[in-house]
């Protein structure tokens, strides 16, 4: 990292708030605010890390204590909250003590790999984008760890809502994505659904709301420590949330 | 206006369209031809658009990129980074 040339490019005033929601991510948390300093550190952008902890049984707020002395208390921030109260509001809370203009939103599991935030970043700033959205379905995007049963049912619930919804961006249930922070702020607030849905109730809105939107492809590898949260009735409940945005929207 | 009622929009304007080739409901004395070719269509649109969906979803899952470089950049990348926090004093 030392001998990598950080060029410094804070003139345009401009901060990025990343919010790392985590349950259960003691294994994890580490080593993605890790890949989030070394890629931040190198291209420069001003940055702070805000991690919204729901009460982990598994002492990931511990683990994040440690790293806020480590890499210092303007760098990350800890807005734990006592219970599991779920991502939406995980969300909501994190916003509220955000400082930056510019706010993103990425899973702390390790399938979103900071070493892509600069061309999100480069491409916000190329095009004035108010969201990003990473895509695993379209140019080099991808994903790994993935067999073919949930290749064809993630390939053929996309294509489903593509023909219904004409949503205007390839990748509607991925969580990792850049928006500008009074964007969010307003999507967030109309938006009422939970889990995957919520994801995709999010691009759908903005679409709607007339928000310009950009995309930069994703490689997804799945998470090698811990469980998955959402689970259980995943194709049902996003069935159920499909049909009710192709109603509502 | 919602992607339902677009739908529904679409969906009558075909069937309108439809209805009147098929049963000449306007009286436009259209040649046989016409009706016989137009009362199968809903059924031939249907196939169509199945046959495109099998055929775009399975081109998609056979050409699902699977990205084995990332996996093994974020391995190593693992193994720095635990090694670089164990220095730091980060007790796992
Ligand atoms: N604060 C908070 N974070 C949560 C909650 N549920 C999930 N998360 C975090 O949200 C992110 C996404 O959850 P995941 O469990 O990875 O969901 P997923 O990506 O659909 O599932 P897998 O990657 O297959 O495990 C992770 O960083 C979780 O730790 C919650 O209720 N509260
Ligand atoms: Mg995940």
């Amino acid at each position: 990292m030392a001998s990598r040339k950080s060029t410094k490019k804070q003139d345009q005033g401009d901060k990025y708030s990343v919010l790392l929601p985590t349950y259960n991510e003691r294994e994890n948390l580490p080593l993605i605010v890790w890949l989030l300093v070394k890629y931040f550190g190198d291209s420069g952008y001003d940055y702070e890390i805000i991690v919204i902890d729901d009460g982990s049984p598994d002492g990931t707020l511990q683990v994040a204590e440690q790293l806020q002395k480590i890499y210092g208390e303007d760098k990350i921030l800890l807005r734990p909250r006592a219970k599991k109260l779920g991502l939406g509001t995980a969300y909501i809370h994190g916003i509220q003590h955000a400082t930056g203009n510019f706010i993103f939103i990425m899973d702390a599991d390790l399938s979103h790999h900071p070493k892509f935030i600069p061309e999100f970043i480069d491409l916000q700033k190329e095009g004035g984008y108010d969201v990003v959205s990473g895509t695993r379905y379209s140019g080099n995007g991808g994903v790994y760890g993935w067999d073919l049963r949930r290749k064809l049912i993630s390939r053929g619930a996309n294509f489903i809502t593509q023909v219904l919804l004409r949503p205007g961006a390839s990748d509607l249930t991925g969580s990792f994505r850049l928006y500008k922070k009074e964007v969010l702020e307003s999507l967030i607030e109309r938006c009422v659904s939970k889990g995957y849905v919520f994801q995709m109730e999010m691009i759908v809105r903005a679409r709607q709301l007339g928000y310009s939107i950009g995309e930069v492809p994703i490689s997804f590898v799945d998470r090698v420590y811990g469980e998955s949260k959402l689970g259980g009735n995943e194709i049902v409940s996003f069935g159920k949330g499909l049909l009710t945005l192709f109603a509502t929207t | 206006m919602t992607k339902l009622l677009e739908w529904l929009l679409g969906v009558s304007l075909i069937g309108v369209a439809w209805g009147l080739v098929t049963f000449d409901l306007l009286d436009l004395r259209l040649p046989p031809v016409y009706r016989e070719v137009a009362w199968p269509m809903p059924v031939y649109l249907l196939v169509a658009f199945g046959c495109y969906s099998l055929a775009t979803v399975g081109f998609r899952v056979a050409t699902f990129n699977d990205c084995e470089d990332a996996a093994k950049e974020l391995q190593a990348q693992i193994k720095e980074a635990k090694e670089d926090l164990r220095k730091k004093g980060l007790k796992m």
